[in-house]
């Protein structure tokens, strides 16, 4: 046998085989996780696949394809005004990245060919911690405020760090042959304002079609709440608009898809889900059979949606297994957690971003492991000093940030980014 | 012969791209040979940043896309 190419099967079977050995099927906290992490994985197909993430998907997808990278990456070129380089940087990676493996590239240029190392560093840090995504699904599963906390510290944190890291390292010498950045060709330019429009009706049907109940049966919340699927509906009416007199899509085609949309609604005013679904898979039709930017767009959403669901959907399973959900226990004992990263201390806070630092986050995924985390008595505090320290850093990250900036800096940098956490943490902890 | 390089960090568009030119290549009988760099450091001695790119006897011809086997076919068979 050819030892050398056969071993790793050969240790494969072995781990699995010594892992059903010892299975402790019947052991009925194993038997309860399991259940759980059913039944949190059904938790999020029922609650948030659908109305949540399928229009995050759209809007990122859109994202992608109508926002011209080459006008951001003006503000981040070697030319580029130095206070607007930060800016641009802090609130870009939610335009330009969804997961780490673009956002390192692009860390790299801005370093060696663009703005430099404040800059470069600004957009390392807020590339994977904003965006749209992971904001949308925070703010959804757990609670508004955390989303809010997350994505503004996330701004802040990324000026910060960036100006830091440069004035600790002032005197850092770029490459004298600057390379010039190749910048992908513009197609079509559409105004602003058509963009803007086009952009607030997904958000808004996003936004109200996940409009969560209210305690009270009165006052405005609740008015909103019950006119709900209205303004969702009226909303997507725009966007019907919106596909005829910009992007070009046939008239009938259109009201092919909004007709049936329209009559389901109707039909099952008690279940939604039937009609907005209808309705995303119309869009989908449509703007597939039409050429150019739109075909493009649909191409675009469904890139987000293969690399980011199947990992979302074993990070669920997972989280589930080990943490299970609020007010039921996973594999993992409760009073574990609470131990290490209950209440508010100073050791909570820390041992939460440290812990992210280190960990490996598929996009996303943190989102039901802080919510088992939350949910087995972890501080306030703790989960958003994981949140800011988490995405943004990881080990097999670290390594390429290290080839490109090497050790000294690399070692700062991580420092920097868990003492903030750990300090914001703390100040959200003892302010919620 | 033409020399055809694929700049990518494994991303799984990157890969994409990658499948799709080899079949362009193919489907155009063309004697080039393609090629996969993913260090980072190489990827930025072409200038890119944005990944996948496309680049054909050191030149860079796509930044962040990745174009159908008959759209490759004509950027290969304008070369």
């Amino acid at each position: 046998m050819k030892w050398k190419r056969e071993w790793k099967p050969l240790v494969i079977f072995t781990a699995i085989f010594l892992v059903f050995f010892y299975l402790p099927v019947g052991n009925s906290r194993f038997n309860d996780s399991i259940i759980e992490a059913f039944r949190l994985t059904k938790w999020y197909a029922r609650e948030h696949i659908l109305l949540c993430l399928v229009p995050a998907f759209f809007i990122a997808g859109a994202i992608a394809v109508f926002i011209s990278q080459e006008s951001v990456m003006k503000y981040l070129g070697s030319k580029a005004n130095k206070i607007l380089a930060y800016g641009v940087a802090s609130v870009s990676g939610s335009i330009l990245a969804v997961c780490s493996c673009t956002v390192l590239p692009l860390f790299a240029g801005i370093y060696k060919m663009g703005a430099g190392l404040g800059p470069a560093v600004a957009f390392l840090y807020s590339g994977p911690a904003i965006n749209v995504l992971a904001i949308i699904l925070t703010a959804r599963v757990l609670g508004l405020k955390l989303g809010i906390a997350r994505a503004v510290g996330a701004i802040l944190f990324s000026i910060i760090i960036g100006l830091l890291m440069q004035m600790f390292f002032p005197d850092n010498k770029q490459d004298e042959e600057k390379q010039a950045i190749v910048i992908p060709a513009e197609s079509t330019h559409r105004p602003l304002w058509q963009n803007g429009i086009y952009f607030a009706v997904m958000v808004i049907i996003l936004i109200f079609a996940n409009w969560g109940e209210s305690d009270r049966v009165a006052g405005i919340w609740y008015a909103i709440y019950s006119y709900k699927w209205l303004i969702t509906g009226v909303a997507a009416l725009g966007l019907a608009v919106i596909l005829v007199k910009w992007m070009k899509v046939v008239l009938w085609k259109v009201i092919a898809a909004v007709v049936p949309t329209f009559v389901l609604a109707l039909a099952f005013p008690q279940n939604p889900l039937i009609s907005f679904g209808a309705g995303v898979i119309g869009l989908s039709l449509i703007i597939n059979s039409t050429k150019g930017e739109a075909n493009n767009w649909l191409e675009q959403t469904w890139g987000f949606t293969k690399q980011i669901l199947p990992l979302l959907f074993f990070g669920v399973l997972v989280a589930g297994f080990l943490l299970g959900r609020p007010g039921h226990g996973g594999i993992i004992p409760s009073h574990w957690i609470s131990n290490s990263v209950g209440g508010n201390s100073l050791g909570a806070n820390l041992f939460a971003s440290v812990a992210g630092a280190f960990m490996y986050f598929a996009t996303l995924t943190e989102v039901p492991i802080l919510q088992g985390l939350m949910g087995n008595g972890m501080g306030k505090g703790p989960a958003l000093a994981l949140l800011l320290a988490g995405p943004a850093l990881s080990l097999p990250n670290m390594l390429v940030i290290r080839s490109v900036m090497g050790n000294k800096k690399t070692f700062v940098y991580v420092s920097l980014v868990v003492v903030m956490a750990t300090i914001t943490g703390m100040i959200f902890g003892a302010m919620f | 012969m033409k020399k055809i390089i694929i700049l990518g960090t494994g991303c799984s568009r990157c890969n994409d791209l990658m499948e799709n030119t080899e079949k362009a290549v193919k489907n155009l009988n063309l004697d080039c040979e393609v090629e996969k760099v993913s260090d980072l450091q190489q990827i930025m001695k072409y200038g890119v940043m944005m990944v996948p790119a496309l680049v054909i006897d050191d030149e860079v011809k796509l930044v962040g896309k990745v174009p159908s086997v008959e759209e490759l076919k004509d950027i290969l068979f304008n070369e």
